[in-house]
């Protein structure tokens, strides 16, 4: 059962004002309860978490490095295993320690089929290292090692499917969430945590100080990118899609103005090409997922 | 009981008889015979552990680093290119200070590709934190695993531990071992405690990061331990000898060395070579001793100054070449006799699995006598 | 204080932390306006609004950063951003 009162998560870490990884890290722990012990990799929430000695962790934690959070978990379950104890493991890492480097050690984990929860809360950019991009990071983002210029839009790469890997690993749940519905994103942790065998959450994290917006419009820019269609909230079960969140669709514009990391979609000149391939992207989304409310024609 | 058994499947039995309960490896030549012994043992229950078969190297000291901080006794096995691929964990399993065991069989690095025999892969790690025992031969690569638990999780120590025996040389050798019972092993190696686990009762939080306030005291401190691992080898190494009849408690070891002239400098199986060509030596009248280093972090510098303060010469040999300058442990060695201004030459030789013969090893003492030396031995010329 | 080996330490530690000398704009809380919905408390980034006697919130100053998510996000428009006087 999700324990909304517990605070495991404590005052006082470093993490940005508004900042969307630290609440979903308060609400992830909401949903684990206090029988876990947290893994983290490298990277902002791990900083900004735990300068010796201030940690701000009230369950075991442990880092080791940026790669191998998926790894050393792995050792951990072992050892929980043999010495018959009954506390979970929750992995909690960025999308750079996810969708890039730590792709080798999360499959081989996730095929050893381990009774883990690994959430990545996806900021969809390398936010720690000053916002590089990520195989998570969207199409014309503009971060700093995919900059927009006089020849580019930014990131020409599109977002990786990671959920569909998991699931395609046999990864008995698999979900989507975001911070901008707290009571979903706690019970599919809840969830992720009770089910046993090797489960992913991807956690829509938006980043105040990587994409360009003020603190206090993060969960309104992550409802955006539920109500454009370019993020999706839905579970899967031993590999089948359910339980999507459905919308009445707004334009991708809607989403994409309110940043700065896609500004130069609008100005100096406004780029109809490219928010139309945006567009594209949600649309695919909708169809494959099925998210449209149909509204009545009046 | 004494069984003429190969040296990988003897420190597989060591291994057992230490009831790790995680066991994480990724195969390797020449490692592999170890891990197929422990997987067997634990399909046929003769094993009580958990044995990760991992995707990498780099995911089996990881997955190892858990096990450890979750309250396991851990232990993994590599080589060369796999022991490269886990530098980045060497490292942070030393600062974490989770006593892992680990057996290296030694074999060169890469490029070019060889899978023969020389000491470069643990040296190259030789700044990591892990203490570092070398075998002669596969009794004391057996014996040793025994000893480096003991001394890795001593909680004056914490801090995980090499042993290192030459890949194929020893790993692929049948010898007769001596392998000890199960009772006389749980004598001398109690059951695994932990000094702090992950636990949610204590929650503690593991692996924080340093700023500029903290991080050269966490080395310092770290580096302290290690030293510290000295005086905790002796003492184990000198129980291990009242129960079992064989004293691990010198981390050097002399050999003809009271009245030599020369002394030759070397580590692992080459000793066995070395020993033999004193042998010879001694017959023809050259006072010609040997010094083992069993021990190379803690790197046992006193004891090296101790030991050789009487010779005239060194010639220290050298499987491993820290290119650009010289080999690892010539170098440390001269450090060790600076004051005493006795000369050092280094010598490179046996790289990627290389012969080193009786008459090698006289050459080089001709050569130390005539103050040849800092230099690679036994280059085929024809090829240059 | 003597260094914990390896890095480590207990939970409570990062509340020495005082991240409240980072705000800029305080949220200051109307409670006549205040329908004690509890979403400010789900949302606050910082953990640090906290529920106090008849149901009222209220952010805990020593480590509210002022990044205005609460006011932004109360449905009853009960929290207003103000200027930090310092």
């Amino acid at each position: 059962m999700v324990d909304k009162a517990i605070e495991l998560f404590d005052c006082g870490h470093r993490a940005c004002g508004g900042c969307g990884a630290a609440l979903a890290a308060r609400l992830v722990m909401k949903g684990a309860g206090k029988n876990t012990i947290v893994v983290s990799a490298t990277g902002c929430m791990e900083v900004f978490s735990t300068p010796y000695p201030e940690t701000a962790w009230k369950v075991p934690w442990i880092h080791s490095l940026f790669e191998n959070a998926s790894a050393v978990a792995s050792g951990i379950e072992a050892s929980l295993k043999m010495q018959g104890r009954e506390e979970k493991v929750v992995i909690m890492a960025g999308d750079g320690a996810t969708f890039d480097i730590g792709m080798i050690c999360i499959s081989g984990a996730f095929e050893r089929g381990h009774d883990f929860t690994y959430i990545c809360y996806d900021n969809e950019a390398y936010m720690n290292t000053g916002i590089q991009r990520s195989g998570a990071t969207p199409y014309d983002a503009s971060t700093t090692t995919s900059p927009s210029g006089s020849c580019s839009f930014g990131n020409k790469l599109p977002k990786k499917d990671m959920p569909q890997i998991l699931a395609a690993h046999g990864a008995p749940y698999v979900a989507t969430a975001s911070i901008a519905y707290p009571a979903d994103l706690m019970q599919k942790i809840e969830k992720a945590v009770r089910t046993k065998g090797p489960c992913y959450v991807q956690v829509h994290a938006p980043c105040c100080t990587g994409w360009g917006f003020e603190g206090e419009q993060t969960i309104a820019i992550a409802k955006l990118a539920i109500e454009t269609g370019l993020w999706v909230n839905y579970e899967m079960v031993d590999g089948k899609v359910s339980k999507v969140k459905k919308v009445v669709r707004k334009p991708v514009e809607e989403y994409l103005k309110t940043q700065k990391r896609f500004r130069h979609l609008f100005k100096p000149t406004r780029q109809d090409a490219e928010i139309a391939h945006i567009q594209s992207i949600a649309d695919k989304n909708a169809e494959k997922y099925g998210i449209d409310i149909k509204l009545k024609k009046e | 009981m004494m069984e003429i058994t190969e040296g990988s499947h003897a420190v597989a039995e060591a291994v057992r008889l230490c009831r790790p309960q995680v066991i994480a490896a990724y195969p390797i030549t020449p490692q592999t015979h170890i891990v197929e012994a422990l997987a067997d043992m634990v399909a046929n229950c003769k094993l009580d552990a958990d044995y990760i078969t991992v995707d990498s190297e780099f995911s089996a000291l990881s997955a190892c680093l858990g096990a450890s901080a979750a309250g396991s006794r851990t232990y993994s096995a590599t080589t060369s290119q796999g022991l490269a691929l886990m530098f980045e964990v060497c490292f942070n399993v030393a600062g974490m200070r989770l006593p892992i065991v680990m057996s290296i069989t030694n074999r060169a690095l890469g490029a070019p590709l060889s899978i023969w025999n020389d000491q470069q892969d643990s040296i190259s790690l030789r700044d990591s934190g892990w203490i570092q025992f070398y075998a002669e031969d596969n009794q004391e690569a057996t014996d040793l695993h025994i000893i480096a638990y003991r001394v890795a999780e001593d909680f004056s120590i914490l801090l995980p531990a090499f042993v290192c025996f030459d890949g194929f040389i020893l790993s692929h050798t049948y010898e007769p071992i001596d392998i000890l019972s199960q009772e006389d092993v749980d004598k001398f190696l109690p059951k695994f405690t932990p000094y702090q686990r992950l636990d949610a009762a204590d929650p503690i939080s593991f692996g924080m990061y340093a700023t500029p306030d903290y991080y050269l005291e966490f080395r310092y401190e770290t580096d302290c331990a290690l030293k510290r691992a000295k005086g905790v080898i002796q003492k184990v190494g000198k129980e291990f000898g009242t129960m079992f009849g064989r004293d691990y408690s010198a981390l050097v070891e002399g050999y003809r060395l009271d009245d030599a002239e020369t002394a030759i400098v070397a580590m692992g199986s080459i000793c066995g070579t070395v020993k033999d060509a004193i042998d010879e030596m001694r017959d023809a009248g050259k006072k010609v001793g040997l010094l083992k280093i069993r021990v190379f972090r803690p790197f046992p510098d006193d004891e090296i100054a101790q030991a050789l303060s009487k010779v005239q010469r060194v010639a220290v040999l050298d499987k491993d070449i820290s290119l650009g300058s010289k080999g690892a442990v010539a170098l440390e060695v001269r450090d060790a006799l600076y004051k005493t201004g006795i000369p050092v030459k280094g010598y490179i030789l046996g790289l990627g699995g290389r012969d080193v013969r009786k008459k090698d090893i006289k050459e080089i003492v001709s050569l130390v006598e005539k103050g040849i030396g800092d230099q690679f031995f036994g280059l085929r010329k024809e090829l240059l | 204080m003597a260094l914990a080996i390896g890095c480590r330490a207990k939970p409570g530690k990062s509340r020495d932390n005082k991240t409240g000398s980072w705000r800029v704009f305080k949220p200051i809380f109307n409670h006549e306006k205040c329908s004690q919905c509890g979403l400010c408390q789900t949302i606050c980034p910082e953990g640090c609004i906290h529920e106090e006697e008849e149901g009222f919130l209220n952010p805990d100053y020593t480590y509210c950063k002022g990044c205005g998510l609460c006011s932004e996000e109360c449905p009853s428009e009960a929290i207003e951003m103000k200027q930090e006087e310092k």
